[in-house]
């Protein structure tokens, strides 16, 4: 059986991207301990990128450097919800809830993938996006529950990232044969499940699901935002300017 | 967030040794010092068990008591199990 690259490069890639983001708060977080945790999960997140593009590009004899820094906008197959700008920490925490427990549910069910690379990097995974759940869930009750000023602020959170989410449950991208044969997770299976669990920890935080239609999101098919570029620009450049470049 | 309340980590390292003190941080309640706690003392595998406790909880002795407390215990030299002949043959001592 061959290795499903397309579908490994798109979890790389919202790994990968959302890693970026994260490593934007290292200094801007509003306490030193906040930043070692978004480090820290940012790093957890870059690992599995790592693990992915390894195991995508080795059927295409591509390394993970060249999967992350010398493709261009349209060859990334990440979901828009990771690669908006994030420059509000109810907004980091509320798509880092989205996002994690998508991610925990997703590497969950991919631990019983027929792929063995895949099952294993999944499993491994799914210890680490646990703890990225909790740590989100636990700023997003404390900002729901918190002051009037916090709770308006973080119900604005969550309304601009929820309609972002539906793009994690799509199948267009992906080849009906994966799921038949036990490779991937059909992503429409994970909605349920995922979409309980957040509605359940913004009743508690007090927070309001939001009645909104879906953004129209397409970066699993490689067309992406704004804000796309401006990241790989940062992302790439310096191994650009530098080819081979090591430390 | 500056006004948050301090805490005090003491990390167990591994089974069967007790908690030392690892150093102190901020969080807005205890939950929350234990998860910060996670993230900045145990990342490379410095612990098995995390204890954290309001500095305000923890009563210190005085450096200018420092005399009164401790230095009557120096001549105590009596107070040392140094004075017993040890039987041949008892182990684990």
């Amino acid at each position: 059986m061959s290795t499903p690259t397309a579908y490994v490069l798109a979890l790389a890639d919202d790994a990968l991207i959302s890693s970026q983001r994260l490593g934007w708060w290292i200094s801007r977080a509003p306490q030193l301990e906040e930043d070692v945790a978004m480090a820290n999960i940012g790093l957890d997140q870059l690992g599995q990128a790592r693990a992915l593009l390894s195991l995508a590009g080795a059927a295409t004899g591509r390394s993970e450097d060249d999967l992350a820094y010398l493709r261009n906008e349209r060859d990334f197959r990440n979901v828009c919800l990771v690669e908006r700008e994030q420059a509000d920490f109810g907004v980091a925490m509320a798509r880092m809830l989205v996002f994690s427990t998508w991610q925990h549910e997703l590497y969950s069910a991919l631990s019983g993938s027929s792929d063995a690379m895949l099952a294993a990097i999944s499993a491994k995974a799914v210890k680490e996006t646990a703890y990225h759940v909790d740590h989100a869930t636990h700023w997003v009750l404390r900002l729901g529950d918190g002051t009037d000023e916090s709770h308006a602020r973080m119900q604005a959170a969550v309304d601009a990232e929820w309609p972002w989410r539906a793009e994690l449950f799509e199948t267009e991208f992906l080849d009906d044969s994966l799921v038949a044969d036990g490779v991937a997770v059909d992503p429409s299976g994970l909605q349920g499940p995922v979409e309980q669990r957040l509605e359940a920890v913004l009743h508690q935080a007090t927070l309001n699901v939001p009645d909104t239609t879906s953004a129209y999101s397409k970066g699993r098919l490689g067309r992406h935002t704004e804000a796309m570029g401006y990241l790989l620009a940062e992302m790439q450049h310096l191994h650009r300017s530098h080819p081979g470049v090591n430390w | 967030m500056s006004q948050e309340p301090l805490w005090e980590v003491f990390i167990r390292s591994r089974r069967g040794m007790s908690h030392v003190h690892a150093g102190s941080l901020h969080a807005a309640d205890a939950e929350m010092a234990l998860r910060n706690a996670r993230d900045v003392y145990t990342r490379r595998q410095e612990g098995v068990s995390i204890w954290v406790v309001p500095a305000s909880a923890i009563e210190a002795s005085s450096p200018d008591e420092k005399d009164a407390f401790f230095d009557p215990a120096g001549d105590k030299v009596y107070r040392h199990p140094t004075f017993y002949d040890v039987p041949e043959g008892v182990q684990h001592l």
